[in-house]
């Protein structure tokens, strides 16, 4: 059986198993449809939370970032992980006591104005549609492989699947659907890890086997790859290259976001009790961490897989030759990546071989130049995006591991995509129609116009997708830093300060608005190409990526918003009740609709 | 009696407050906890840990890939536990 075939019957098993559960658990009322009547186990609910946290940013593309730069990029594993301990201390518990569906409905009732509730649904809306867009850059990458078709023509393939999908079911169909792409995605990214950890370290465990000894050379792994991509005239893999401010400033925005994100804190309406909220944080971060623990080990190996196949007798020996790449069956995975165009070599000095390293380097440059290797790198395009996806072909695993990993990343993709367009369409249908604009709309038209927002948000991002501001993990950082600066704030001034409307409202426009121009700047308006006045290579602001940014909108949505509360009327006396309210557990009802 | 009602409600009142300030407190601890592994020992200090070696590299390396998301789970059930009993021992549960 060809590769193709395997991948069809795996990719093609995990949908079918989705749909049925979804057609099986399907969602009749409105409140049926965003929370799932509240009654999901704090365990489960951790597992789906999983599902719908890591989507193609933590499974196909993170791995690949960490892969090429090394311990700088660290940023995403403690960023994407540490935002959950903000999640569980400073929000869950208290939003779950007050009792609604949505982010947007706390910050009207608790800032007593509908503009704030106005507000933070633009917020949200922005920041989610952001985070589709690098969902549709990992979507097109996944089925391009998959279907052995072009990366656009995979994009507008996932568009029609995601969409298709997220309309099928609400919360509820999507909450045990989650549980089961859960299980399929981290056996998908675990288990090559595990055949890769032994081929080279023969710890079966990757996280173990990454600070392990490297089997053939008998050296530490990491030491093994630090020198071989030093002699390539790359960074040293575990040091420290870029700049330490904008390092802390992009894991700060990550943390922040992690805590803003509306499709993450929905999750917490959806447990019983004030209790299971605090335990349920903990739990989404245990089948996380499972994941996020085994993605610097993909990193490192994949690195020293890759570096090694260009360089079979090391960075002293002759690099592979265009010969072996067309006819060795190790190198496969090069001709079926091509197809994609999201992998490319050339032989520039035309000596039947290519060569990989930095030609930015001057010593390596020379080096290969006295070596007879020409002075250009030859590995013209390896899209970071591609690395796990192509991890077990690079490391000859068997067909049917390759299988589920294509299987695995399109889970990861699809759970997210569908638990954003759910936020996009609630936020839409229940928070900005019902709540604002047509309070007497039906239950029927309600259903019909979260639809209608999912088709234009899917548009949309389909479209900018196909001209992606970054590989996927980096345009996801983008929406983190937009939800960090807006929405995080907000919450967390709403539950610890006495934060008034005018307050709320001045600072929420003020982050998003700042965060947005600084990152429009850099990466276009609109995330349109070519319409950029800066590059994140040399920042506006000294050192200040537009990934890592978001820090600084929350700065100044807190700095604006307890000036502008100081100069002005402060809150009601029923407001601090709510506040007070909210603050201690006892009482916690089922939630309410209004 | 209208005294004594209100007196009770004072006293509630006042357990609140003690209550939120002992959460604020935890709150507090765990967030430094937190900060000083993730951004301290991944990032601003690994340095000053350069000298404690970890398979092929130094601690600070492994706080910043593994360590700091270990500490992190542990933060977050440490919290989920204490603030349980807290909500028992102010008599503030849902039950």
């Amino acid at each position: 059986m060809d590769q193709f075939t395997i991948n069809l019957l795996f990719v093609g098993a995990s949908f079918a198993l989705y749909i049925g559960i979804a057609i099986w658990a399907r969602a009749g009322s409105t409140s049926e449809f965003y929370a799932a009547g509240r009654g999901v186990h704090p365990v489960t609910n951790g597992m789906a939370t999983a599902a719908d946290w890591m989507s193609a940013a933590s499974f196909i593309s993170m791995a690949g970032l960490i892969a090429f730069v090394g311990y700088d990029n660290s940023t995403f594993l403690m960023g994407w992980t540490g935002g959950y301990v903000l999640l569980a201390l400073l929000l869950a518990p208290y939003l779950r006591k007050f009792g609604k569906f949505t982010v947007s409905e706390f910050i009207g009732d608790r800032f007593y104005s509908p503009t704030a509730r106005l507000v933070a649904v633009i917020c949200l809306i922005v920041a989610s549609v952001t985070y589709v867009i690098g969902q549709m850059t990992g979507v097109g990458v996944a089925f391009g492989r998959f279907l052995e078709v072009s990366n656009t023509t995979g994009l507008l393939i996932g568009a029609v699947v995601v969409f298709a999908y997220a309309v099928f079911g609400g919360m509820k169909g999507v909450t045990y659907t989650q549980v089961a792409q859960y299980c399929v995605l981290i056996l998908a990214y675990t288990i090559p890890a595990i055949f890769i950890s032994l081929q080279l370290t023969g710890n079966p465990i990757p996280a173990l086997g990454l600070f392990g000894d490297h089997s053939a050379s008998g050296e530490p792994l990491l030491a093994k790859l630090d020198q071989i991509v030093r002699e390539l005239g790359f960074g040293e893999y575990t040091a420290h290259n870029g700049d330490t401010f904008n390092m802390v400033l992009f894991t700060l925005s990550l943390m922040i976001g992690t805590a803003g994100l509306p499709h993450v804190i929905m999750r917490f309406f959806t447990v019983p009790k004030v209790s299971d909220a605090r335990w349920s944080a903990g739990w989404a971060l245990v089948f996380i961490a499972l994941l996020y623990l085994t993605a610097p080990a993909v990193g490192a190996m994949a690195r020293l897989n890759i570096t090694e196949q260009f360089w079979p007798n090391g960075a002293s020996g002759e690099p592979v030759s265009l010969e072996t790449i067309e006819s060795d069956p190790a190198y496969d995975w090069m001709q079926t990546w091509q197809q994609t165009g999201l992998l490319g070599w050339e032989d520039k000095n035309g000596d039947g071989r290519i060569a990989y390293f930095n030609d930015g380097n001057a010593d390596a440059k020379a080096a290969m130049e006295a070596a007879g290797w020409g002075s250009a790198n030859e590995l013209t395009n390896f899209n970071r995006d591609i690395l796990v996806l192509a991890n077990p072909e690079i490391a000859n695993l068997p067909g049917w591991v390759i299988g589920l990993v294509a299987a695995g990343g399109l889970a990861a993709a699809l759970s997210t995509a569908a638990g954003l367009l759910l936020a996009i369409s609630s936020a839409v249908s229940h928070d900005l129609l019902k709540g604002q604009l047509t309070p007497n709309m039906s239950e029927k038209g309600e259903l019909m116009s979260a639809r209608v927002a999912m088709a234009i948000a899917i548009a949309v991002a389909t479209y900018l997708g196909l001209n992606p501001p970054g590989f996927a993990a980096q345009t996801v950082a983008l929406a983190f830093g937009l939800a960090a600066a807006s929405i995080f704030p907000a919450l967390m001034m709403g539950i610890f300060t006495k934060v008034n409307n005018k307050g709320a409202v001045a600072g929420m426009i003020s982050g998003l608005v700042v965060t947005l121009i600084y990152i429009f700047l850099h990466k276009g308006w609109f995330f349109i190409p070519d319409t950029n006045s800066f590059t994140d290579a040399d920042p506006l602001l000294g050192t200040i990526k537009s990934t890592s940014f978001g820090a600084v909108g929350a700065a100044i949505n807190f700095a604006v918003a307890f000036t502008v509360s100081k100069m002005s009327a402060p809150i009601p006396r029923e407001i601090e009740e709510l506040v007070e309210s909210v603050r201690i557990p006892r009482g916690a009802g089922a939630a309410q609709d209004h | 009696m209208a005294d004594h009602t209100s007196q009770t409600a004072q006293a509630g009142q006042k357990s609140d407050a003690g209550y939120w300030s002992a959460n604020v407190r935890i709150i507090l601890v765990s967030l430094v906890i937190w900060a000083i592994c993730s951004f301290g020992f991944g990032i601003l200090l690994r340095p000053m840990l350069s000298g404690i070696a970890v398979g092929g590299t130094d601690l600070g390396f492994w706080f910043a890939q593994q360590g700091s998301i270990i500490v992190f789970l542990a933060l977050i059930f440490f919290y989920a536990w204490r603030m349980n009993k807290l909500d028992k021992e102010f008599g503030v549960d849902e039950e």
